[in-house]
């Protein structure tokens, strides 16, 4: 549906380089990455709003690198919804019909389902500035959704609504997506968000794609340094490497499942495999150290527990309820565990993850 | 405690100045005149004749600055280019020079011993001494004032919204039209009115290029030098009235739905 090759842009500082990938039709595609790393730059490149210095947008077969915004048939719905204040919710929603020729009742017919799907019956006299933020985002899906866009683009729709209608908006978002034969692209920095929406995503750091891929092979399987820092793989190990064992700070084995491509290397754990009891451990277990709390950290939904094992320091995550009966206070002894499976391995080459290390 | 005070009263008693200093000369002017005075001059058909045809000057000037400044005031307003600040410093050239220096610059261009004015000329347009002179100057010194306007109206209104209006099918005009226009046109009219209130106190640069017609000023300038302060003075009046009312509705227009945005 979407094919994006070499794409570079500079804009006031924003800037991407080399981007390369494709979306399918229909897909929901979810762009993540830090603030400044030029998100909305390249929604905003593919949308034809700034120009493109060099590379190509393919848009269903058809090179559309040069073609004016109008012209496009890319939708963009923006963190701050931009309704245009002089206009009714119905005169926003209907906007983009002055420019298109659809018979008089198929846009009815649109405009009715919209209205009822959004819940906008009330309001549609209405001028954007007596709206509330989630009345506002509604509006505006409505209006982008109107025109039937082959590709809607959306720049973090969601961060700027309060938690509880987040959830609402979300499924809704999803229903529309299954619903209608519109490829989804959107900017968030929200993770339940990206996984519950997404089928493939990418990484973007510093204007360039770190990885494209499945959601769950983004988080599970970061292939760099940094995808892996930004999905929250808070245990990353400088490691030497030797045979099937990695050893870590003061000689500290792990087992890693399998040969390792190189000698000298990092590997990254996430918070969430690594598993920490008050008993003490099976001996069969590989994996499995015994440490010393650190410190506990409030995350709001849960717990993180750090956990000195010599000199290193382990994260991982818990529920209140598990840390209230397990007791795991600062000072108190634990023991941790992990499966082979989940160290990831990064060759110290800028640091690129090895597929061919995993089992 | 004290410290605040003294700067508090410093304050109020340097605007107090401000305020008598812009007030009183008005005051006393608009004051001076009898009754019999203001009619007689209002009978005077030189009188009425040069306050239309200031006001008249003015307007079609301010018009024509909002024709060719606006799609001027909406590129400085939208894009960064290099040599964007020499242009905006050209646009502030004829606020810097002097009035009567501007006149003869004009004269310089549209006079004999320039082409420009031999070819204007030969295609029977006259310049000097006559209404396309006048409004020619008052183009001039009021333009600037109509892209600042602008270009601020402009620049007030986010980029997202001609953008999210194109993503919808709009072309870059639709959109000027439809979503930028209908929210920078207050600005605009501002612009329109600084303009015209500019070009109607113009005297300086009118007087090089056309003594005749008369606008107001220059028949103010007139009869102050043959018959003195009291004979200039209800002209004076009726000049700022007129000057007043005009902007007191065209402000007026504007101001309700000001409310609303």
């Amino acid at each position: 549906m979407i094919k994006i090759e070499n794409l570079e842009t500079h804009l006031s500082g924003f800037n991407i380089y080399d981007i390369n990938f494709s979306i399918e039709e229909g897909e929901f595609f979810i762009l993540m990455g830090p603030t400044g790393a030029g998100k909305t730059v390249l929604l905003e490149a593919l949308a034809g709003l700034i120009p493109v210095r060099h590379g190509k947008i393919f848009i269903a077969g058809k090179d559309v690198t040069r073609l004016p915004p109008e012209k496009r048939g890319v939708g963009i719905v923006y963190q701050d919804y931009v309704l245009f204040p002089h206009m009714t919710v119905t005169e926003n929603i209907r906007y983009g019909l002055h420019f298109h020729k659809y018979e008089h009742k198929e846009t009815e017919k649109r405009f009715e389902e919209l209205i009822k799907e959004f819940e906008l019956k009330s309001l549609v006299n209405r001028l954007p500035l007596n709206l509330s933020g989630g009345e506002l985002q509604r509006v505006a899906l409505a209006r982008a959704l109107m025109v039937n866009p082959s590709v809607l683009l959306l720049d973090e729709p969601l961060s700027a609504l309060d938690p509880n209608f987040r959830e609402d908006i979300r499924h809704e978002l999803k229903r529309i997506h299954q619903s209608s034969r519109t490829t989804f692209l959107m900017v968030t920095h929200d993770f339940a968000e990206a996984l519950l929406l997404g089928n493939r995503g990418a990484v973007v750091n510093k204007g360039r794609i770190e990885q494209v891929g499945k959601m769950e092979d983004i988080f599970q399987r970061p292939r760099t340094m940094f995808v892996a820092d930004f999905v929250g793989m808070k245990n990353i190990y400088d490691a030497q490497f030797n045979g099937s064992k990695a050893i870590i700070g003061d000689g500290l084995e792990l087992n890693i499942g399998c040969r390792s491509p190189v000698r000298v290397g990092r590997i990254a754990i996430r918070p969430d495999d690594i598993v920490i009891t008050k008993k003490k451990y099976d001996k069969n277990n590989i994996n499995a150290f015994s440490g010393i709390i650190a410190a506990v950290v409030d995350q709001g939904f849960y717990y993180e527990v750090h956990v000195q094992v010599q000199k290193l320091t382990f994260k991982s995550v818990v529920s209140k309820k598990i840390l209230l009966e397990s007791k795991f206070f600062d000072g108190a002894e634990v023991f941790l565990s992990f499966e082979p499976e989940v160290i990831h391995i990064f060759q110290p080459d800028s640091y690129q993850f090895n597929e061919k290390g995993k089992a | 405690m004290k410290r605040t005070e003294l700067f508090f009263w410093v304050t109020v008693s340097c605007g107090l100045i401000v305020m008598v200093f812009i007030l009183l000369p008005l005051i006393e002017m608009v004051t001076a005149p009898s009754i019999s005075m203001l009619v007689m001059a209002i009978r005077d058909k030189d009188v009425v004749r040069s306050i239309w045809l200031s006001v008249y000057t003015a307007g079609l000037a301010a018009l024509i600055s909002f024709v060719v400044g606006t799609p001027l005031a909406y590129v400085l307003a939208r894009r960064d280019f290099r040599g964007k600040r020499l242009v905006e410093g050209i646009i502030d050239l004829p606020i810097v020079i002097p009035h009567p220096v501007v006149g003869i610059a004009i004269l310089g261009v549209v006079g004999k011993n320039h082409w420009i004015g031999r070819g204007l000329a030969e295609l029977g347009v006259r310049v000097m001494g006559s209404v396309t002179g006048i409004v020619t100057v008052l183009i001039f010194v009021g333009l600037p004032f109509y892209v600042h306007a602008a270009k601020e109206g402009f620049e007030n209104i986010s980029p997202r919204l001609e953008r999210v209006s194109r993503s919808l099918g709009a072309s870059m005009f639709s959109t000027f039209f439809r979503i930028t226009f209908p929210l920078a046109w207050r600005s605009m009219v501002v612009g329109i009115i600084m303009c015209a209130a500019r070009a109607i106190s113009e005297f300086g640069a009118v007087v090089v290029v056309a003594y005749h017609p008369m606008i107001a000023p220059v028949l103010i300038y007139e009869r102050f030098e043959g018959y003195g302060l009291m004979y200039s003075q209800p002209v004076a009046v009726w000049l700022v009235m007129v000057c007043l009312s005009l902007f007191f509705v065209l402000r007026y227009l504007t101001l309700p739905n000001k409310k609303k945005t």
